[in-house]
């Protein structure tokens, strides 16, 4: 059993998500950068769609009540086990009774924690991921207790790590798609998608990614259609929104990019005020 | 019908079909044989078909490798959807309840709309929607059939919370929130039934496809109802009617 002694900013756990739910409008949710989430669990040879949890900027304070394996991934927080610094992409070994915490964001938005077996929190609707409407908790609180089932092996820790990619992180080109409303754009707007810059506006959770610059547009509501993480919509008031893993099922804005699955994991790491543009692939 | 189908490479993994952009029953059905034929079709894979009022996305748990040779599949499904027998929907029979408590903004679309409250009701329990598609929240159906005189704009700016089985309209449409939300349609009753469990075998009883009555019920009903509901005794009415 993992104790949180004290939540961080936004943890959830997640794995790789609901997909074939959608139908009756429930949301795909899982792990915001799935790379990340994936190479974590890699790391111990878990399942890739073992739970993991989902770390937003700032960490929360972990005890543990018995001993186990862990790996952490994605953004780098300067964790802590106790009083040793963490090693990104390897695995640590845990005796019963340490202590996990994360310090000051260095590059990244999101770290990713898998344990040993995965986190055995509520299965609901073939997915342990926190969704409003489905799972009963929404995030970790302080007191909350995670159950993972304990495990020793001392010579599994290694100090063997994936190799960091810090492109992965600093990369501001996100490869997209023309989404099925691009073609409504003038030519001149479509270029425009592609010459200017963004940057994420704070106003952006699991759900979507909002972009701070206005994009002037008389495109008309389209009749309720489907949408998927990584549409990005088009207001009438002239919002960019990029939807992330938590959007809904459908939606009535013009769809005007779709974003690479690549880039949908690369944009999970990207904080508020952070710069983006956009690449036009052709598929 | 045949209809002219555009077809676009929507992600990595899916695939978007398009309809002529009207809501249209003809067109919900056309959508909903293409659905089933496609999940025969694809039985031995992982896809996953969703459907909205006139369109349908398919996923594939894969990369689709050649967009040409996927979507010359696709299109062979399409035509040999005439093969099936016709399609049989249920109709479902949902108690609401309309009095003044539940009925946030029925004063409003009276006075607007220049209908007394009773007459709302009255035209809102009669007609049978049809069940186009289930978005937005998980359980929310989008109903079509909503009868002209009760059309009524969505608020400009959305309530922040209501109750969990609010029966709204939103311009020419009605639907049931199956959960407490914000929402920007216009409140005119609740009903005390579970549109989305997620304990339950079937998380939501309706599909596309099928269609709702809704019954006015008092309030004495509604609370009967909702203890029933709570311990599980209570019996959805619903009748297998066919196209």
């Amino acid at each position: 059993m993992i104790e949180v002694l004290k939540a961080g900013f936004y943890d959830t756990i997640q794995d790789l998500g609901r997909f074939g739910m959608q139908n009756i409008g429930v949301p795909l949710s899982g792990a915001m950068d799935q790379y990340a989430a994936k190479t974590a669990n890699s790391v111990l040879g878990n399942n890739v769609n073992d739970a993991v949890l989902e770390i937003t900027v700032s960490g929360p304070k972990l005890l543990f009540h018995c001993d186990t394996v862990i790996s952490l991934s994605g953004a780098n927080l300067n964790a802590l086990m106790n009083a040793e610094h963490v090693k990104l992409n390897s695995i640590i070994a845990v005796k019963k009774n340490d202590i996990l915490s994360f310090g000051k964001l260095s590059f990244g938005c999101r770290a990713y924690l898998a344990v040993k077996g995965g986190l055995l929190t509520e299965y609901v609707m073939k997915s342990r991921s926190m969704c409003p409407n489905i799972t009963s908790n929404l995030r970790l609180q302080k007191g909350d207790c995670i159950k993972i089932e304990a495990y020793r092996n001392a010579k599994m820790s290694s100090t063997a790590s994936v190799k960091l990619n810090l492109h992965y992180f600093e990369n501001n080109l996100f490869e997209v798609y023309e989404g099925p409303e691009f073609k409504m754009l003038s030519k001149q707007q479509q270029e425009a998608l592609f010459s200017r810059k963004f940057s994420i506006s704070k106003d952006s959770n699991r759900m979507g990614i909002r972009l701070k610059e206005p994009f002037p547009n008389q495109l008309k509501s389209i009749i309720t259609s489907l949408v998927l993480p990584g549409t990005i919509q088009l207001t009438p008031s002239g919002e960019l929104i990029i939807l992330m893993r938590d959007c809904q099922v459908t939606g009535g804005y013009p769809r005007v990019l779709q974003v690479s699955e690549n880039a949908i994991n690369r944009l999970a790491q990207r904080i508020s005020g952070s710069n983006i543009r956009f690449k036009r692939i052709f598929q | 019908m045949d209809y002219n189908l555009t077809y676009h490479h929507f992600s990595e993994r899916s695939i978007l079909v398009n309809w002529p952009q009207i809501i249209d029953k003809n067109v919900l059905n056309d959508i909903l044989f293409y659905k089933n034929n496609l999940e025969i079709y694809y039985a031995k894979e992982i896809v996953q078909v969703k459907t909205a009022y006139n369109s349908l996305l398919i996923t594939y748990n894969r990369t689709i490798d050649n967009i040409n040779d996927e979507i010359s599949a696709l299109k062979l499904q399409y035509n040999s959807r005439l093969k099936l027998d016709k399609a049989s929907h249920k109709l479902w029979r949902i108690p609401v309840c309309y009095a003044d408590e539940f009925a946030l903004d029925i004063d409003e679309i009276s006075t607007k709309n220049k209908i007394s409250k009773s007459e709302i009701i009255r035209l809102h329990s009669e007609p049978i929607y049809t069940v186009f598609f289930i978005g937005f929240l998980p359980g929310f159906l989008y109903l079509g059939g909503l009868n002209e005189r009760l059309y009524y704009p969505r608020k400009r700016r959305p309530k922040f919370n209501i109750e969990k089985g609010a029966v709204a309209i939103g311009e020419m449409q009605t639907g049931i929130y199956p959960n407490a939300s914000p929402a920007g349609w216009n409140v005119i009753g609740n009903s005390p039934l579970n549109f989305f469990n997620v304990n339950a075998q079937v998380s939501c009883f309706a599909k596309p496809g099928d269609c709702i009555q809704f019954f006015p019920i008092t309030l004495n009903d509604y609370h009967t109802i909702s203890r029933d509901v709570s311990s599980r005794v209570y019996k959805l009415e619903n009748e297998i009617i066919y196209d």
